[in-house]
Formats: structure tokens, sequence, C-alpha cells
């Protein structure tokens, strides 16, 4: 006992005093009960603000204990730290939030009959109905969307990676990364401009043309980076036995990147299943089942979600909610499955 | 090449090939396979710019229709009547919300997205921080909708103490006044935007923070630099143009961004100069919002609208993109 205070105290005079380890719970405890302190003295039922308060009384905390103790250095270092802390507790409660909602709120209309049903008879004011015409709307719209966009997008990566040289590759590669950052809305807004040089009315494959053009961008970039990762040995294998490029690129680069290249086109699907905005424009939404994408106007799941919300009935929050935990999970599961595709057949790399 | 010349009846002694073989022998493109192949994938390529060229050319087109017969100025004006006759409208508010909202949300955004990617690759522990990278990537992927949602319901109702506070001690700014209305503003508006871009920011902040080498921060540490230290003169400096970029993509999603702003914020045709006070707008919530009620004309005058916020993000993917350009090492557009 005496020992250990002892070396203890001798390593000190060397590193200089330290705080001991658990002294940051301490003050993250002691900033909690004070901020809760002042909260009920000042009536505030926020927490936001008591969480707010709490931050700010740990951050202030630790830096004068830790000055008066350790000395500014490693009192910043202290304060950066509880900074970063706060920062990622910060921006988990709204995330978790958002999680936690759509679940507890989701289940609650969620069942078969939910998933089965659409709301042809139903009142927004009404409760029962259920998305099955915005889910079959959702598949074909975003199913057609990916005919169209996962094979452009892959010839488009092949013709950067095993063609292109010059300026046509450039520009290509340049307004690949442009495309990426065009606002969905823009996308439908295009698509609107043709329709009213055409006088059409709404209709699902007007919709999957604008979710093509924004997953197109997301499959080129992808496969361009898988097909990159393919090693120049095996395609020079194939070349020297007299192979034709293009049976070289078919049979030898792109099998050995298909894991790559099924991942990337799958995060794609994920990534505009949720669009609202050009479906929006374009499909307009409807209460009744609609198999077919290219007459009439058709529902989509995002914007059934977008337009029970704005009916502004407790049912139809209800079934927002839980077309909502619908449209997560079909997003989470294709990201699982994606990235575990991606895990499964990673080109093996030597190290 | 070499090989199908044997095929030929009559060799010629010395095998020299013109021009148009050497250059056809450059791109493998002899094989009636390869041209096929060639072709269909250069084509790919060409649709690509031709859909983008089409995209400009046609929003150009209807936006014109729509700003010659607008009798104000589109510009400056801040009020939106394509119904009236003469019809009157214009961008202002449009794009004062835009950019505000933007500016609120890159606010909150990018320090925090910052940290995070910093507690992922230097504070936390090492078992945490795989799982919650797995995480922030899901949450990428959460449609804006579901966010917009989420603002609408949770968000709103629980930022009325937040609102009451900032208007008690900075009302006096008159930034952060509230006259205590639902806090359907700018402000909410800018704090949804803020946690929708920070799972992208943080992704592609970690990326670079990762390839920060070794070596430096060893030798800084040797010196006996603290962690923060290590951070300020190692990590920070190297990582600060892809933080740069991975911020641009950021906005660049939050001012495209439709669904969260227009389930969330009350809008109307007035400049607010309080970010707390409901009303405002931005180019896509009005698109989205204006659109069932349009005319054809009104539709013209949306798509005007939306060339402006068109021209506005390829503006800033732009930049972010020659940011990314000119350090080849890391490249975040994947991300």
């Amino acid at each position: 006992m005496s020992n250990a205070a002892v070396t203890e105290k001798r390593a000190s005079t060397l590193r200089g005093a330290r705080l001991p380890k658990w002294s940051p719970y301490a003050i993250a405890a002691g900033s909690v009960a004070v901020a809760v302190g002042i909260g009920l003295a000042a009536g505030l039922d926020s927490r936001v603000q008591l969480g707010l308060i709490a931050g700010l009384l740990f951050i202030l905390g630790s830096y004068v204990i830790a000055a008066r103790v350790e000395g500014r250095r490693q009192a910043k270092d202290r304060v950066a730290t509880s900074l970063v802390w706060v920062a990622f507790l910060l921006a988990v409660v709204p995330l978790v939030s958002l999680v936690w909602t759509t679940i507890a709120r989701g289940v609650k209309v969620l069942d078969v009959y939910f998933l089965t049903h659409s709301m042809g008879v139903v009142a927004d004011s009404q409760p029962g109905g259920g998305i099955y015409h915005a889910i079959l709307g959702s598949l074909e719209q975003v199913g057609l969307a990916t005919l169209i966009a996962a094979p452009i997008g892959v010839l488009t990566a092949i013709y950067l990676v095993e063609y292109g040289r010059g300026n046509l590759a450039r520009s290509v590669t340049f307004f690949v990364d442009v495309m990426t950052g065009i606002p969905s809305i823009v996308a439908g807004l295009f698509i609107l401009s043709l329709m009213l040089m055409f006088d059409m009315q709404p209709f699902g494959f007007a919709g999957s043309l604008a979710l093509a053009i924004l997953m197109m961008p997301v499959v080129v970039r992808s496969t361009e980076e898988m097909l990159k990762l393919v090693p120049n040995e095996l395609r020079e294998a194939s070349l020297a036995l007299g192979v034709p490029k293009w049976r070289t690129i078919l049979k030898v680069v792109l099998p050995t990147s298909l894991g790559g290249i099924t991942t990337g086109i799958m995060l794609a699907i994920a990534r505009i299943a949720g669009e609202t905005a050009p479906v929006l424009l374009l499909v307009f939404g409807s209460k009744f089942i609609n198999a077919n994408p290219f007459e009439g106007a058709q529902a989509s799941l995002p914007l059934y979600i977008y337009q029970q919300y704005g009916s502004g009935e407790t049912p139809a929050y209800d079934r927002a909610w839980a077309a909502s935990l619908t449209l997560i999970a079909f997003v989470m599961i294709l990201n699982m499955v994606a990235r575990g595709i991606a895990r499964w057949k990673a080109p093996k790399t030597g190290r | 090449m070499d090989i199908s010349t044997k095929n030929t009846e009559a060799p010629p002694p010395i095998p020299q090939p013109t021009a148009t073989e050497q250059k056809r022998a450059a791109h493998g493109a002899t094989r009636p396979g390869d041209r096929i192949f060639l072709g269909l994938s250069r084509g790919s390529g060409i649709l690509l710019l031709v859909i983008m060229a089409a995209i400009a050319v046609f929003l150009t087109y209807r936006a014109t229709l729509a700003i010659s017969k607008d009798e104000g100025n589109f510009l400056t004006t801040s009020d939106w009547n394509t119904g009236a006759t003469p019809p009157v409208f214009g961008i202002a508010v449009l794009a004062f919300g835009t950019i505000i909202s933007s500016i609120i949300a890159m606010v909150i955004a990018v320090p925090i997205a910052v940290a995070i990617a910093l507690f992922l690759t230097h504070y936390a522990p090492r078992k945490l921080s795989g799982p919650i990278a797995y995480v922030i990537d899901l949450l990428a992927a959460v449609p804006s909708i579901v966010y917009g949602l989420w603002g609408a319901m949770i968000l709103v109702p629980n930022l009325t103490g937040l609102f009451g506070w900032l208007d008690a001690y900075l009302g006096w700014t008159g930034i952060f006044s509230w006259d205590g209305g639902a806090p359907r503003a700018m402000f909410t508006v800018g704090i949804l935007l803020a946690i929708m871009i920070l799972p992208i920011i943080t992704n592609v902040s970690r990326e670079v923070f990762r390839q920060v080498p070794q070596m430096h921060q060893e030798a800084a540490l040797a010196l006996g630099a603290t962690r923060w230290e290590v951070i300020r003169m190692a990590v920070l400096p190297f990582g600060r143009s892809g933080v740069i970029s991975a911020s641009m993509l950021g906005l660049g999603r939050a001012l495209g961004e439709t669904m969260a702003v227009a389930t969330v914020l009350s809008p109307d045709f007035i400049i607010h100069g309080s970010v707390l006070n409901p009303g405002g707008g931005t180019f896509a919530q009005n698109i989205a919002s204006k659109f069932s009620e349009a005319t054809e004309f009104g539709r013209d005058a949306l798509i005007a609208s939306g060339l402006v916020l068109f021209v506005i993000t390829l503006l800033v993917n732009g930049a972010a993109r020659a940011i990314i350009a000119r350090r080849k090492e890391y490249s975040g557009a994947n991300a």
C-alpha cells in the first residue's frame, strides 16, 4: 500500500501530476447532476436544453480541473477529448431517436394486412388500409430504373477503365462526378420538361427514367473502383493467350469483379428506392393498385409516406410510420446484403 | 495482330502495319466482337454526356418560356404569383432560404462530423469504432423522407425549449428572435439538414484521417505532443482538403434536399430576418409544395427555379471535385 504510493509519487515527479482515470466519469456525472439541478431550479422541461447545459458544464469542468492539476497543455488535450466525445454523443441522440421512433411507431399498424392491402376504399382519416399498391409501384419503378441504369453504368465504367483514353474519357469522368451531385428534384424536373413537351400525364415509367439518371453515376463510380481492383496480370494472361479483348473483359475481368459490381448496384438501388421528389413530380401517387408502370398514376413507398404525413390525420401518421419502417427495413436489408457480398467476394489482394 | 497475318494467302515480305492498323492495334478493336463491345461501352459513356447536356438544354428551354413572361425580376422579386395576369415571380426568397438553411446546416454539421471522424479514428476503442462506422454507413442510406417525417413529428416539438432559450439570450441580435410560433423555421430546417448530411461528411473525413501517415503521428508523439497536439499538427493539416471536399459534398446534398424541408418548414414568400420565425422557402421545397396546384406555366416557372438550383449545385460539386482532384491520393468520389 505505502509502497505503491511511493512509486506513484516518484513517477509523478517525472511525468507531472495526473488526474485519476475515473475523473472524466466523475466530472460527467457531476455536470449532469448540476444540469438537472439547474433545470429543476429554473423549471426547464426541455431535454435538449438540459443536455446542452450538461455538455457545457462537462467541458468547462474538465478544463478547469485539468488545468489546475496537470497544466494547460494537458487540459487542452482533455477538452479536445471531451469535445470529441460530446460531439459524438450529440450526434448519436438524433440518429438513435430516428431509428427508435420509426421502429416503435412503425410496428403499431405494420402487419400482413397492412402489407397486402391498398388505400382504395380507405379515407385518410380512417384507420386500416395498407401499402400494397405503394410497394408494387416502388418495386416496378425501381426495377425498371435498374434495368436502364445498371447496364449503361457498368458499360460506361468498362469504357472508362478498359478503353478510356483521351478527351472523351476525361469528360465522361468529369460529368459522372458532376452527375452524382444532381439534386433528385432536378432530375425529376428534366423528365417533367420532356413530358410537358409531349403533353403526357404522370405514369410510373417517367419516374423510373428520373431514378435511372440518379442511379447511373453511382453505378459507374462503384463499378469503376471495382474494375480497377482487378489485377492487370489477369488481363495480360488472357490477352497473351490470344483471347479477344471483349472476351477477356466478359470472361475474366467482369467475373473477377462481379461481387463488387453487384454490391455497387445494390447500394445504388437502396439509394434511389428512397427518392421521393422525382416520384412526386412524375408519378403523382395514387390510392389504387396500378400494376402498369406505363400508364396512369402509380403509388410509391416514399411518396406514400409524404402524402400520408401531408393529410394530417392521426391514423395516416400511423400508416406513414409503418411505411417508413418498411422502407427503412428494405433499404437496410439491401445495404447489409450488399456489404455482405462485398466482404465475401472481395478480391484477394496480396499483402 | 501478328497471328492474323498468318491466315492471309500471300504474306507481305516485311509486315509493315499501316497507320490505321497501328491505330486499331492500339485500341484492340479489330475483330467484330471487339468493335461491337467498344461501340457499346463508348456509346454508354457518350449517352451519359448526352443526358447531362439534355438536362441543361431542356431546363433552360422551359425556363426561358416562363421567364420571358415574368413581369417581375426573376432574380430579385420576392413573390411567386404564376397564376396572376401578368405573372409575377422571382427567386429571391428561395435563394435566400436555400443559402441560409445550408449555412446553418454546415455550421452545425461540419465540426460535429469532423469530431466524430476523429473520434472513430483516434479516440474510440478499436472494438467500438468498427461497428460505429458501419452503423454510420447505414445511416447515410436512410431515405430523406424518413428524416423529414422524423423531423416534423419528433424534432419540431422538441425544439420549443431551445428556441425559447435562444430567443431569451440571443434574441437581441434579431437573428434569433422568436415570436413563439411552431418551430417550423429555417433554423429547424438547418438542424435537420445537419443531421442528414452528418453521416456522409463523417464517412469521407474518416477515410481521410485514416490515411494520415502513421510516421507523422508517431513523430509528434515522440516529441512529447499530447493527443490533441498530434491531431492539430499532423492529422488536421493532412486531412484539410479532404474535409473541405467532404463538406462540399454535404453542402451539395443540403442545397438540393427536398422532402425533409418540405415536411418541416411552414413556408411563405417573405424574407425573414430571424431564422427562428417560420417562413421562407428553399428551391427544392418550393417546387415540391407548389407543383401539384401549378398550371403548365406554373410548372415552367418551377423548372426555371430548378435550373438555378441545378447551376448552384453544379458549381458546388465542381469545386469539391476540383479540390479532390488536386490531391489525387485520395478520391472521395465514391462516397
